[in-house]
């Protein structure tokens, strides 16, 4: 019943030996646990507090005390980015989340049962994908009380197109396969045959699609947040130091400078990990999962 | 051809019918409908006013398809109403004077990707791993890395600030009037650089991507050994048989893009001041300017809907792969 567990052991190892040569990838998977843990151990590191102003620090250049500088209100830039960290993190893996979960979920329907299910579903992706997602956004925070719970929502709602392409191309193929058929002939449920047999054989693209889902889920959260439609100050998020630094690019450059320059990193970082993954799992992956991923961009 | 044509249009109109409902429902996503939204903030007079205002207009006390049929019915018409603003004017009138400008950048922005990133991917293809090919990776990997907010803010303390080249915000400067007409027009061009620099730098990344890939996956085909293997010039055999067939999948991809392009236009337009329908959508959102957002969503869904129609039109030109699967009734 259960795929080996030998096997799975080999398959594991075998993606290692792949990874491991791919030098770029390495240093991407590094630079996203160090994020990670930077930014669970935001409260013990943070030089300073982030939300305590300091009228005589107003927008100090980067000095030894505060190394990347003071904001409009004396708060210590670089603190108020660890704490920021949390927030783009935070938003990228729970709205990558869900938006995998409607992928999987309409993907898997699409691609076994094929027929007027799959139709629909695919005109539901066509027509998610006519509206500019930026606009969408907006026009649906537009009705909501901005949060950091209905961003993540917003972001996972609008981004699930690309997963659920990818799922049904890989059920497309795969039902077809003799494991498939085999489970179907000694009478297995749909549901069964879908968990058990074809979905653990998905998971690859999935994965891969997941870690380039995060770095575009981040920039669009910084997007919002920078526009001042994303998550609300006081809570400080890389997006909305950028904003603030937007009203001070004549004598501020560090305040808008540095929050940008993270994201870059983290957003070049999940990229490199997301190609070395994809690369490792099967080189011909290359094309199709980077040509539907970047779609939905 | 033409029934080509024909089948493509026809399968976009339920599409059109699924834009009007997926904005529809957005109006009903929230919880608590606008109304109560609207009250909710505080209650003075004007509130009382314009919550009666919203009623009025989508009916929100009859039944959903009731609703629905009138808002859709008024859509048919071209009738969005009119804005929440002080000015009160048709939302029609309001985004039809921001159109253009939006259309302008985006389709200047698109030629300049395409006329940059079909060489840069042709010739990072044909000399995959030379020094030209590394850098333009690089390149593509930052590219697409780089926040565009923070691209233009950045190229503004450069560019605007640092060194005083360029203007920063707005279509004109203020003393436009009193240029002459040459230098009216190089005032245009000069507002108009950052954003459109801003604007292609992530797209010419994307694309010099899909055209090196296209191109590598070209050259590895039996019609382009041939073409060499009968003595064409390499210019010829690159240039002509392989560039022609590399083409193809970037007008899809071309046109699968746009929507992201457009999107890009809120952000591009607000820190540079443009007023364009991003604009306009982010003062809308901020003002809580609800037939004005519902009117920019819908229009910009449709000009999507619309720029993916003669994407597809254009591919079954080039192609005449598609016209003939289109006529023996497979899609």
């Amino acid at each position: 019943m259960w795929p080996r567990a030998g096997a799975a052991g080999e398959r594991v190892r075998g993606f290692w030996r792949a990874f491991r040569r791919n030098r770029l990838a390495l240093i991407g998977g590094v630079v996203v646990v160090v994020l990670v843990v930077l930014a669970l151990l935001a409260h013990w590191i943070a030089p300073w507090d982030p939300n305590r102003p300091d009228v005589r620090k107003i927008l100090d250049a980067p000095s030894k005390s505060h190394p990347l500088g003071t904001d409009q209100l004396g708060r210590d830039v670089l603190s108020r980015m660890l704490y920021g960290a949390r927030v783009s993190l935070a938003v990228g893996f729970v709205s990558v989340g869900i938006a995998t979960l409607i992928g999987i979920v309409l993907g898997s329907l699409a691609g076994y049962h094929g027929g007027t299910i799959d139709a629909t579903v695919m005109r539901l992706v066509d027509l998610m994908l006519v509206f500019p997602r930026l606009f969408l956004l907006l026009a649906v925070l537009a009705f909501l009380r901005p949060s950091i719970w209905t961003i993540m929502a917003v972001i996972g709602l609008t981004g699930w197109m690309s997963v659920a392409r990818l799922v049904r191309a890989e059920f497309l193929s795969l039902k077809e396969r003799e494991f498939v058929i085999w489970s179907q002939s000694i009478g297995a449920s749909a549901y069964r045959t879908i968990w058990r047999h074809i979905l653990p054989n998905a998971i690859g693209p999935v994965l891969v699609a997941m870690t380039l889902g995060i770095p575009a889920a981040i920039l669009t959260e910084s997007g919002l947040s920078f526009l001042g439609l994303g998550v609300q100050p006081p809570h400080a998020t890389w997006g909305n130091i950028l904003n603030e630094g937007k009203d001070a690019i004549e004598i501020g450059w560090w305040l808008s400078a540095y929050p940008g320059l993270a994201i870059l990193i983290t957003v070049l970082s999940y990229n490199l990990l997301g190609e070395g993954i994809r690369d490792a799992l099967d080189p011909r992956l290359r094309q199709s999962v980077g040509r539907i991923v970047s779609r939905s961009r | 051809m033409f029934g080509y044509a024909l089948r493509r249009l026809i399968l976009a109109i339920p599409l059109l019918i699924g834009i009007t409902f997926v904005s529809f429902l957005v109006i009903h996503l929230a919880p608590g409908e606008p109304v109560e939204n609207q009250s909710g903030e505080s209650s003075t007079q004007s509130d009382a006013k314009l919550r009666e205002r919203l009623r009025e207009i989508y009916g929100l006390d009859k039944p959903l398809h009731v609703q629905y049929w009138n808002w859709v019915t008024r859509l048919a018409r071209l009738d969005f109403g009119r804005s929440f603003s002080p000015d009160a004017r048709p939302v029609l009138q309001k985004i039809g004077e921001r159109l253009p400008i939006t259309l302008l950048l985006n389709i200047v922005e698109l030629m300049i990707i395409v006329m940059l990133a079909i060489p840069i991917g042709v010739l990072s293809a044909t000399r995959q791993y030379s020094t030209f090919d590394k850098i333009t990776t690089v390149f593509v990997f930052v590219g697409f890395a780089t926040p565009d907010f923070w691209l233009a803010l950045m190229l503004m303390i450069l560019f605007g600030v640092q060194l005083g080249w360029l203007p920063i915000s707005g279509l004109r400067s203020p003393t436009w009037e009193y240029l002459a007409f040459w230098k009216q027009q190089w005032d245009f061009v000069a507002h108009l650089a950052l954003p459109i620099l801003v604007a292609t730098f992530g797209g010419l990344a994307g694309f010099s991507r899909y055209m090196r890939q296209s191109m590598l996956e070209v050259v590895r085909q039996d019609y382009i050994q041939s073409a060499r293997a009968k003595g064409l010039p390499e210019s010829v055999v690159i240039g002509k048989h392989a560039l022609r067939n590399a083409l193809l999948p970037i007008v899809t991809v071309l046109g699968l893009s746009l929507p992201g392009l457009i999107g890009g236009s809120v952000i591009v337009e607000s820190i540079f001041a443009i007023p364009g329908m991003g604009q306009l959508m982010v003062q809308a959102v901020f003002e809580r300017d609800y037939p004005v957002i519902m009117g920019n969503l819908v229009i910009v869904a449709t000009l999507t809907l619309v720029a993916n129609l003669i994407a597809d039109l254009t591919y079954s030109l080039v192609d005449p792969r598609i016209r003939v699967a289109a006529r023996r009734g497979r899609r």
